[in-house]
């Protein structure tokens, strides 16, 4: 899932500037779910920026609606009906979702309310971790399931680093676990440590330009003529 | 010969070596460095510059190196993965080796956020064994990573770090294991308080034949004091300082502290002369460079080797 927490209202307020009818769009998508921009946000944020608003002598009218996905056109009908009537949107998705919004409404402000921060898991109600940086060639397989990418601070592929601690947590943090120290407790577990006894070779970053994926049954329906 | 230096002449022929290390100012000031350098001169066989140590920016490596060279010191350039990307590491292992630059070890180095611009981005495009991999596939197959030809192919002696005392103990030996195989020609390790556990760390080194295959140095470096003591023992992660040192030093009268530093510093050295796998130590002095000549003095490592120049070679492609 992808994480995000929302911004200061002093940021967002910042954003929005001199506007004074704003469609506040919530996304029931991975925002929703991490508890940051769904129906429930998009409902305690409005009434924060009205009741700041309201502080310094009001004019700020919004609106709230919440579409079950910001990244994919099938569910913008509702949507895209009402934004005309607004001078931006400010909107609840991730990244993406703000400007799949941006890129289908070019006349009008599409503002974040959210930074997008990570894709992790739930580790309580609330809580999240980063597990993965999206990297584009992944060697989960080979390092027990932990990601060296994203859970060492140096994203080394032949760890550990001389600054493992003694109870196995991270130079960077001592409440951390070292992904190295990890990495080798399981695969010792399995009794896989050959896995990472051989230098892994210097990688492709397969993220340094924007990437695309079609899935091998759709690739005819996309080919350019 | 690999490279054409000292430290490896001095390896090769088999004596006991030693190497300093200097921290480059934090300015362009290149008085402080042949300040640091001068008393280095004749007491080590080569001295590691550091790059960018602790995160914090100093003068580069290279730099320092080349101020060494005109003081007649044989530098050991360090190189952090932290701070550049493959094409910034293969352009300065060119231009190092093109200046005279014979020795080199690579790093990960520090975590930036130790440093002085914490949040700023690290590099971490390869890692210090991919690096160490890097600098022997363009020195013997004078090719850069990417496979293609170079020109002129640089000429170094390729140095790995080492920390015995960081956990996975038993993994430790496995990792240096990877160093070697990537083509490290010379290893120095994090500085040794704990010598059973080092001791340990060297006899697994021996039995898996790493020691024949690579140099160790011993890493040392003398307490200063108390606190330094303290210091080490609690606020650097993989260090492991004995309580009983720590006891030790608190014993003597607090003005004759630093002398019982160089004391268990001789000592250590002594026991390490005497380890087999051990090649000689790397002396970190830290802002103590000046204390080197009576350290080494009273190490009985005086007067360092004097090795003959290797013949000149050939360049590649000439037979």
């Amino acid at each position: 899932m992808i994480v995000a927490s929302r911004k200061s209202l002093d940021e967002i307020l910042g954003l929005l500037g001199s506007c004074k009818k704003v469609l506040v769009l919530g996304c029931g998508g991975c925002t929703s779910i991490c508890l940051a921009g769904g129906q429930r946000e998009v409902r305690d944020l409005c009434a924060e920026l009205d009741a700041r608003v309201r502080d310094h002598g009001g004019g700020l009218t919004l609106h709230e609606l919440t579409i079950e996905r910001q990244c994919n056109e099938t569910f913008f009908a509702d949507a895209d009906a009402l934004v005309k009537d607004y001078e931006a949107v400010l909107s609840t998705a991730c990244g993406a979702g703000v400007q799949f919004v941006a890129e289908r409404h070019p006349a009008l402000p599409v503002l974040p309310a959210l930074n997008t921060a990570f894709v992790g898991f739930d580790k309580g109600v609330g809580w999240y971790e980063e597990n993965c940086r999206t990297c584009g060639d992944c060697v989960l397989g080979e390092t027990g399931g932990i990601c060296p990418v994203t859970r060492c601070a140096k994203s080394l592929f032949n760890g550990p680093c001389g600054g493992t601690r003694s109870e196995g947590t991270c130079e960077v943090d001592k409440t951390v676990p070292c992904a190295w120290f990890e990495i080798h407790k399981r695969l010792k577990g399995q009794g896989r440590l050959a896995l990472i006894t051989k230098v892994r070779p210097a990688r492709e970053w397969e993220n340094q330009t924007r990437r695309s994926v079609i899935q091998e049954p759709y690739k005819a329906r996309y080919a350019k003529p | 010969m690999k490279s054409g230096g000292n430290l490896e002449a001095v390896l090769v022929a088999g004596h006991f070596a030693v190497t300093g290390e200097l921290g480059p100012p934090r300015g362009s000031n290149v008085d402080a460095v042949r300040k640091k350098a001068a008393p280095l001169k004749g007491m080590v066989d080569a001295v590691n510059i550091t790059d960018n140590q602790t995160a914090v920016v100093r003068m580069s490596s290279w730099a320092t190196s080349l101020i060494c060279i005109q003081e007649g010191l044989e530098p050991n350039y360090q190189m952090v993965c932290r701070d550049r990307n493959r094409l910034a590491m293969q352009a300065d292992i060119l231009g190092a080796s093109a200046l005279g630059i014979r020795n080199m070890l690579a790093l990960s180095g520090d975590h930036q956020s130790f440093g002085d611009h914490p949040k700023c981005k690290g590099v971490f495009d390869i890692d210090s064994i991919q690096l160490i991999n890097m600098v022997k596939t363009m020195r013997d197959e004078s090719k850069f990573l990417s496979g293609e030809a170079i020109d002129g192919p640089p000429r170094l002696f390729i140095g790995a770090a080492a920390n015995p005392f960081g956990e996975p103990f038993e993994f430790r030996v496995h990792r240096l294991a990877k160093k070697v195989a990537a083509g490290a020609d010379f290893i120095q390790t994090q500085c040794i308080y704990n010598m059973e556990k080092f001791g340990r760390f060297i006899d697994m080194a021996n039995d898996m034949g790493l020691t024949q295959k690579v140099h160790i140095l011993a890493g040392i470096t003398p307490l200063k004091s108390l606190p330094m003591a303290k210091y080490m023992a609690t606020s650097v992660p993989g260090m492991d300082v004995p309580e009983a040192l720590i006891k030790r030093i608190e014993g003597v009268d607090k003005k004759k502290r630093a002398d019982e530093g160089i004391k268990i510093a001789c000592e250590q050295i002594q026991e390490l002369r005497e380890m087999k796998g051990v090649a000689g130590i790397h002396l970190m002095a830290i802002e103590w460079e000046h204390k080197v000549p009576e350290i080494v003095e009273r190490a009985g490592l005086l007067p360092r080797p004097k090795v003959a120049p290797p013949p000149p070679q050939p360049p590649a492609g000439e037979a």
